[in-house]
């Protein structure tokens, strides 16, 4: 058997149309050979969590550049518990005040990429978590 | 590696959860998924398979979006498999069909599911082959399959699916373009998306000559190949492709022809199933006698060729690994 590719889930969470970082983010993880997952803009969590389990994918990325990143992201983490699938790691990347990054990190985001972040270090860091799950009891 | 089968049982209650799991060992192991396949297919082939084939760009995901839209208000649960292509540098994928139909996310009757096509070059994968048989077995009414659309070498759909619908757009070429052989001849349905540009008609006269002359087209007993006007953007004809789409499954199961679509799929997936389980148990095999290959080659200090003996080696090592697969 083939290694198992690594699979993304790419979502824009919120009102703010800015989908070029998510977009470059996508490609380069697209270009590491990933199989990445575009829902596109204006995701409401609840989308955004049912996308991941229908693809089963092995992290969420998500990019907010609205300032609302807080209160999307708890409700994201709710609705991944009462899913079941809080074992999907989330990363956020976008536009977040610095005091934000420990909130989201208290929340269980896994890794916050603040503006100026390079594409090999997400690449990297997307991979390892995909790598930890698999090697923790996820399913394959 | 979680149980299948139990896995199977979790999903078939509805379980959003396992049904992505499940997918994820189906599209990625090989033996296992034998059992599985084996286990669920008798009690199923009842869902209506719909392939939407054509051109990239001529809006088959926002079709679909509105196809699924049409067949939950008649009280349909739908399934999509929503196959994408690899790239040839990085062997990753970006699949974006799934943006289109978004609306559906949180609608628990619509279930979603994106591919990549992983190198393989036009056609169907065992992996898609395999997705149909577990929705199907799950219950699921629809399944459309969204083709990668490369144009010309994406037929394997003829053989999997009960209903093809090929997918064109005004502009998208002339008579000649609608004559050439490849995905244009296999249509069940065609549409016409994206009708409210100026040159639809036109490029709905072409279709229609090719047509009337029996030119291309799937011509089953007594079905005559349908062209149907969409503007998937603006919502319209939607209705009307839903009921061809209809009439089209009941044309299948009144003339019998259910048995045999189901059979083309099945053997279609069986095939390739064969191919994969004999390749595989092959580079164990090879794998297995690597060191007696060499130790042939180096022999008497004479660097030779010995094919035929590694051969008739391999393939008796593949025959105890085969055989052991029944048990």
């Amino acid at each position: 058997m083939i290694e198992k590719p690594v699979k993304v889930l790419v979502a824009k969470i919120g009102l703010d149309g800015h989908d070029r970082g998510a977009k470059v983010i996508a490609r380069a993880l697209k270009d590491a050979g990933m199989e990445v997952v575009y829902t596109g803009i204006r995701q409401t969590p609840e989308q955004v969590v049912l996308s991941a389990i229908e693809e089963d994918v092995d992290v969420i990325g998500v990019s907010i550049l609205s300032g609302a990143h807080v209160h999307h992201i708890k409700r994201l983490m709710e609705l991944l518990e009462k899913e079941g699938a809080n074992d999907i790691p989330v990363v956020v990347g976008g536009t977040i005040p610095i005091p934000d990054v420990d909130k989201l990190k208290e929340m269980g985001v896994k890794e916050v990429f603040l503006p100026g972040t390079s594409l090999k270090y997400i690449v990297d860091v997307v991979r390892r978590l995909a790598k930890e799950r698999s090697s923790v009891g996820g399913h394959n | 590696m979680e149980d299948i089968i139990e896995l199977f049982e979790e999903a078939r209650k509805g379980k959003l959860r396992a049904i992505g799991r499940l997918l994820t060992v189906v599209e990625n192991s090989s033996i296992e998924v034998l059992k599985l396949l084996e286990h669920v297919s008798s009690d199923s082939g009842r869902a209506q398979v719909i392939g939407v084939t054509g051109i990239p760009g001529a809006g088959k995901s926002t079709l679909i979006s509105r196809l699924i839209g049409e067949y939950r208000s008649r009280g349909y649960k739908v399934a999509v498999v929503a196959i994408d292509p690899s790239s040839p540098i990085s062997q990753g994928s970006l699949m974006g069909d799934r943006l289109r139909m978004q609306q559906f996310a949180t609608d628990r009757g619509v279930f979603i599911r994106s591919i990549s096509t992983r190198g393989l070059k036009g056609g169907l994968s065992i992996a898609s082959l395999s997705i149909i048989e577990v929705f199907d077995a799950l219950g699921y009414d629809k399944i459309i399959v969204e083709t990668v659309g490369v144009g010309q070498s994406d037929v394997d759909i003829m053989n999997a699916a009960h209903t093809i619908v090929v997918v064109t757009m005004p502009g998208a070429g002339d008579d000649i373009q609608a004559l050439k052989a490849g995905v244009m001849e296999i249509g069940n349905v065609y549409v016409i998306n994206k009708s409210d540009k100026p040159e639809a008609s036109k490029t709905f006269e072409y279709l229609k000559f090719s047509l009337d002359k029996g030119d291309i087209g799937f011509f089953e007993p007594d079905w005559v190949p349908r062209i149907v006007k969409t503007s998937a953007i603006m919502g319209q004809g939607i209705r009307e492709l839903a009921d061809v789409l209809e009439e089209h499954w009941d044309h299948i199961r009144s003339k019998g022809l259910l048995r045999e679509k189901l059979a083309s799929r099945r053997m279609l997936l069986s095939r390739l199933l064969l191919e994969r389980v004999f390749s595989d148990s092959l580079q164990e095999s090879l794998r297995d006698i690597d060191g007696a290959i060499k130790e042939m080659i180096l022999d008497g200090r004479k660097y030779r060729v010995v094919t035929s003996m590694v051969a008739r080696r391999a393939i008796e090592k593949m025959l105890v690994k085969v055989s052991n697969l029944e048990n």
